[in-house]
């Protein structure tokens, strides 16, 4: 069968630029501020918020640990000058070293997610004096799989390519002028030296798009999937991560007590009087 | 007779109907400056779309001595308006509504029929359902308003067409999705094909006022029509900006179409009827 994620890039631009300034101007905000890993996902909101905003209003923030790779930085460096963004470098060893090094059973996902959480503590800490919203950079793809560290780089204010897959993030990318090394780069968390995402999941992003479009977007069986031609071991993991993970997409649940509850029958929009 | 139809999209501040209303009466006098003999503003367009609990404390009762409704009477001495609004009738049930004001009063109110409860909606939690549908005369003639999944069940415009109206205002707010390859979203070509389609049918004028802005996550996209009763497309606002699109439409073209294409006068209601009748109490089928 054949799954067609092509999107069309100009419409997509419109869309996401215009949800980017218009969700930060209704809540009194002109500015939003990204760390800029040098990676494909963070370069594509990089883009867009530039181009939503005006570079001035966006503040790209590389927050390198000292295993980072040299050239992931100097790809930031190159789309920070490319855009005329404003740009900060706060290296986040000496923040993160001190408590790595306190547990002698420290394994690397758990260093992973101490340096995700500290660069979500830069960013929320730089937000105040550039006067910005943190911009979210996860897709859909990651967000489905829950393959990110929550209350790390799963912390946003707003997730303006959330609802696209991988592959479709790469298409973009490339409409936007983001520089081809970047987008060619095996996608990597950097959560260790030589880490990429499709050696640690087990599948390319390829595959699992195709998947996961059938799964959730039309709302296919698994089984069916499985007829179709996916590996039945394949789409039992990819089912089961979803699943897993969902914590990761939801607010966690508040016991209720009371006549009225958040969450549950106190229900309004984030955008509630604005 | 010649008359001219403006179309208003823009973004509201959810649940802030007293800023929606200026932005309102800014849009009536930039209409009447144009010269524009009806304005037709989106659905919810005193609220904005996504109020859930918003719904209840943003709800007016309608009448003359309203405040909201009072201010925008007093400016429809020349000029017909279509707003939308969250009504809230004397037993406290709260509808999606729109409401056709002209010559300083209240000429119609219609309750939003059809509340989509699935998917990304939920507006069957929040609203009661109308329960009716009805056309209505205004100086331009007899009318029909629908909002939203209101015109994607065919019944109700069908329903309004017989009822006399030939000139069916519809509005939305209808949130933008279905990205693919096309230049636009899959929900906006196929509310402009199904706006084609009913004027064709029913050898009518439709016209549709759909908003822009966004809220939360979700974009609405604009693209507001008018189809003349060949079916042909006379205006189409910009996709995602906010504009006021002015069109003069010909009523007169309602006789051409219906001489050379008399759908209206060979349609078979009786038939219609009797087989409703046999299908609804028939339950063998």
């Amino acid at each position: 069968m054949t799954i067609d994620l092509t999107i069309n890039t100009d419409l997509a631009t419109k869309i996401l630029t215009g949800f980017i300034r218009t969700e930060l101007n209704r809540v009194g905000f002109q500015r939003t501020l990204l760390g800029v890993s040098g990676g494909i996902d963070s370069a594509l909101s990089l883009y867009l918020s530039a181009r939503a905003l005006g570079p001035k209003n966006v503040l790209a923030v590389r927050m390198p640990y000292k295993t980072s790779p040299d050239e992931t930085m100097e790809d930031a460096q190159t789309m920070i000058d490319d855009l005329g963004v404003q740009s900060l470098t706060v290296e986040i060893t000496d923040m993160v070293d001190p408590l790595i090094n306190r547990y002698e059973n420290m394994d690397r996902v758990r260093a992973g997610n101490i340096m995700a959480r500290m660069r979500m503590i830069v960013l929320y800490d730089q937000s105040v004096p550039f006067k910005g919203l943190v911009m979210g950079t996860s897709n859909k793809t990651e967000m489905l799989l829950g393959y990110s560290t929550v209350f790390g780089d799963a912390a946003a204010a707003l997730q303006p390519i959330g609802d696209l897959y991988k592959t479709q993030v790469r298409q973009l990318a490339g409409a936007l002028g983001v520089p081809e090394r970047v987008i060619q780069r095996a996608p990597s968390a950097d959560l260790w030296e030589g880490q990429t995402d499709e050696g640690e999941l087990g599948f390319t992003y390829d595959a699992v798009d195709r998947l996961l479009y059938l799964l959730v977007d039309q709302r296919y069986r698994p089984e069916t999937c499985v007829e179709e031609g996916f590996d039945a071991a394949f789409v039992d993991r990819v089912v089961r991560m979803m699943r897993q993970n969902h914590f990761k997409r939801v607010m966690p649940p508040i016991a209720k007590l009371s006549q009225r509850t958040i969450g549950y029958d106190f229900l309004y929009p984030r955008d509630w009087g604005t | 007779m010649k008359i001219k139809i403006a179309l208003a999209q823009f973004n509201t501040r959810l649940g802030n109907v007293e800023d929606n209303l200026q932005t309102h009466l800014d849009l009536i006098e930039e209409a009447k400056g144009h010269g524009a003999d009806l304005l037709v503003f989106p659905e919810l367009s005193l609220t904005g779309y996504v109020l859930q609990d918003l719904a209840v404390t943003t709800a007016i009762h309608p009448h003359q001595e309203d405040p909201v409704f009072k201010k925008l009477l007093s400016l429809t001495n020349d000029i017909d308006l279509l707003v939308g609004f969250v009504h809230e009738d004397r037993r406290h049930r709260f509808y999606i509504a729109a409401a056709y004001l002209s010559g300083h009063q209240i000429i119609h109110i219609h309750n939003k029929v059809y509340l989509p409860t699935y998917g990304m909606f939920d507006e069957g939690r929040f609203f009661a359902w109308g329960d009716s549908v009805r056309a209505f005369d205004t100086r331009f003639g007899r009318v029909g308003m629908l909002i939203c999944e209101d015109f994607w069940h065919a019944s109700l415009p069908y329903l309004l067409w017989l009822d006399g109206a030939d000139l069916l205002l519809f509005t939305s707010a209808s949130p933008g999705r279905g990205l693919n390859k096309a230049p636009r979203l899959s929900s906006s070509v196929w509310v402009e094909h199904t706006n084609r389609a009913y004027a064709g049918l029913f050898t009518n004028f439709v016209i549709h006022a759909n908003r822009v802005g966004y809220e939360d996550g979700l974009n609405f996209w604009g693209g507001s029509t008018i189809h003349d009763p060949n079916g042909n497309l006379i205006v189409r606002a910009p996709d995602f900006e906010e504009a006021l699109t002015l069109a003069e439409i010909d009523l007169n073209q309602l006789h051409r179409t219906r001489a050379h294409l008399p759908l209206l006068r060979d349609e078979r209601t009786n038939l219609v009827q009797r087989e409703l009748e046999r299908i609804t109490h028939h339950h063998d089928h």
